[in-house]
């Protein structure tokens, strides 16, 4: 179906504005997604390990343990804690809640600050519990 | 091609009373995501150090098992749809769009058969 190119002028483009919270917030949901479903692969691979035997799922268990793992891991859970934090704010848009720009900018911080403390409290709670190692 | 009226062309292109689908779909399965990520999140956090028994005992229990196809289906269902407004938005080459976006879907399948898979195989398996 061939558009018709309009030659009227268009407005700005992206990057001639200058970068806020919320814009950034927004494309960083977007990224967080993207890397959420790439990241998968990690879920495909680890689940088929453990369905393949307990040799596969201890090479598996090794790769995830080594530092590029939990490099790859500690990203995957910020992503993961961002992206369901600012979806929670998303949903509240959705039912038409928090849509003034005092509160838009108060959930922002607020998504920020909880999916970092998400984190922390997840590699804490998980490195606790194995003992430090 | 000039004797059809815009409403004939916009006809099965356009939100032919499917309009909200896409949106909904995407609603619907972020807000069963809230709890099944966060419970799965939680779980992986103490299966952390378990070996291959422990996590295959964790799978084989019903409701471990249904709870991760549940989370399976909203993640690769969520994941596609979300893709699919990323491409749609900035891909602008309308045979590349439709590409990825089959691609995206075919993918999102074959990973969430994948997982499901591995589930299944571990909850009925001997």
């Amino acid at each position: 179906m061939p558009m018709e190119k309009s030659q009227r002028p268009l407005s700005p483009h992206l990057q001639i504005y200058r970068p806020q919270l919320t814009s950034v917030l927004s494309i960083t949901h977007r990224v967080a997604g993207i890397a959420l479903l790439v990241g998968t692969l990690v879920l495909v691979y680890w689940l088929l390990a453990a369905a393949s035997g307990a040799e596969a799922y201890a090479a598996a268990q090794q790769l995830l343990a080594s530092w590029f793992g939990r490099i790859v891991l500690l990203g995957f859970s910020f992503a993961l804690f961002f992206h369901l934090c600012n979806g929670i704010r998303h949903l509240f848009w959705d039912v038409g809640l928090g849509f003034e720009l005092k509160t838009v900018y108060i959930t922002g911080t607020a998504v920020v600050i909880v999916s970092i403390a998400m984190t922390v409290l997840a590699w804490s709670l998980a490195y606790a519990l194995r003992g430090g190692a | 091609m000039k004797f059809r009226t815009p409403l004939a062309r916009a006809r099965g292109l356009g939100s032919a009373k499917s309009g909200t689908h896409h949106w909904w779909m995407q609603r619907l399965t972020a807000v069963a995501l809230v709890p099944l990520s966060l419970w799965f999140v939680a779980s992986l956090i103490v299966l952390a150090t378990a070996d291959h028994t422990t996590v295959i005992a964790w799978l084989r229990s019903p409701l471990v098992a249904i709870l991760c196809c549940a989370l399976i289906v909203a993640i690769f269902y969520h994941g596609q749809l979300g893709l699919q407004v990323v491409v749609e938005d900035y891909v602008h080459t309308e045979w590349l769009k439709l590409a990825s976006i089959v691609v995206a879907k075919f993918v999102s399948l074959l990973m969430a058969g994948a997982c499901l898979f591995a589930v299944l195989s571990i909850a009925f398996g001997s």
